[in-house]
């Protein structure tokens, strides 16, 4: 019970901060990219603004356990593997062709239009083709 | 132009608070792509309610304050079908891989100095400038 009303808060302000930084619009984020053109800073600001507030709250962690009890994340693994590099590749060159990540694709739902339905169809329909990719990913980490 | 900066400090901090609430309170790193993953993945469902009711607020909060804030609230996406497509495939492939996007590796790695958030950060930021540049200053496409 507690603990959907908490997702249900921070998937809330999340929202809400992706819609009135800008960052639902495919505009903004594009031109963050465009750094040969037209550069736009914004999401240098939204990200500063994002992580300010996620500092504190990893330090708060330390020494405690979370509200509804369990355990917080474990320390992140070091490593550098194929899956972070080749993954993030194509994130990139998707994220700049359409302008959209994943938490704006769903927070745009209600204003972006039977193109926005479409950009996140296809995007679910991408995670559900990840596995396979990956498990080939490892094949080949393996096999060099 | 500064307007919009301020905006973007004032969304982003927004955006923290969220991560913050479900780090400290669920116990959960907030990742877009990891939760709408998880969420469409074949599972247990009561595992997956927490997920969904934060997708619900993600959504329904936007849908809510529209009307507020109208002149932000317009994504101006292609309407090239084929970009939509194509983008939404890398994106959701990629993001799966690599697991997580600007909101996991992003906001949460970097906030914790994660070796791995941070590198997935600059690596999808480059490769979506050099895209960006074939496609728009090179190809005109978009």
């Amino acid at each position: 019970m507690m603990r959907g009303l908490f997702a249900f808060v921070a998937g809330s302000l999340f929202g809400t901060g992706l819609l009135i930084s800008g960052m639902t619009n495919t505009r903004k984020v594009q031109g963050w990219l465009d750094i040969f053109g037209n550069w736009d800073p914004t999401l240098a600001f939204v990200m500063a603004g994002a992580i300010i507030p996620m500092l504190l709250a990893w330090r708060l962690t330390r020494g405690r356990t979370p509200l509804v009890g369990g355990q917080f994340p474990a320390k992140p693994s070091m490593e550098i593997d194929r899956r972070l590099v080749v993954g993030s590749v194509l994130f990139g060159m998707g994220w700049a062709l359409a302008g959209l990540c994943p938490g704006p694709a769903m927070a745009s739902l209600s204003y972006g239009g039977i193109n926005g339905v479409l950009f996140l169809i296809a995007m679910i329909a991408g995670m559900l083709a990840a596995p396979p990719l990956g498990r080939q990913l490892d094949r080949l980490a393996n096999a060099s | 132009m500064y307007v919009e900066w301020i905006w973007g400090l004032i969304g982003g901090l927004l955006i923290g608070l969220g991560a913050a609430v479900y780090l400290l309170c669920n116990g959960r790193i907030m990742g877009a792509s990891g939760i709408l993953g998880n969420l469409v993945e074949r599972g247990p469902l009561d595992k997956k309610m927490e997920r969904l009711i934060f997708v619900v607020g993600l959504i329904g909060m936007p849908l809510l304050l529209r009307p507020l804030i109208a002149p932000a609230a317009q994504t101006h996406l292609t309407s090239n079908i084929s970009i939509v497509i194509l983008a939404g495939l890398l994106v959701g492939v990629g993001t799966r891989v690599a697991n997580g996007c600007t909101s996991g590796h992003g906001v949460c790695g970097i906030s914790r100095f994660s070796l791995r958030g941070i590198v997935a950060t600059v690596i999808y930021i480059l490769a979506g400038a050099l895209t960006l540049a074939l496609f728009r200053n090179v190809l005109g496409l978009i």
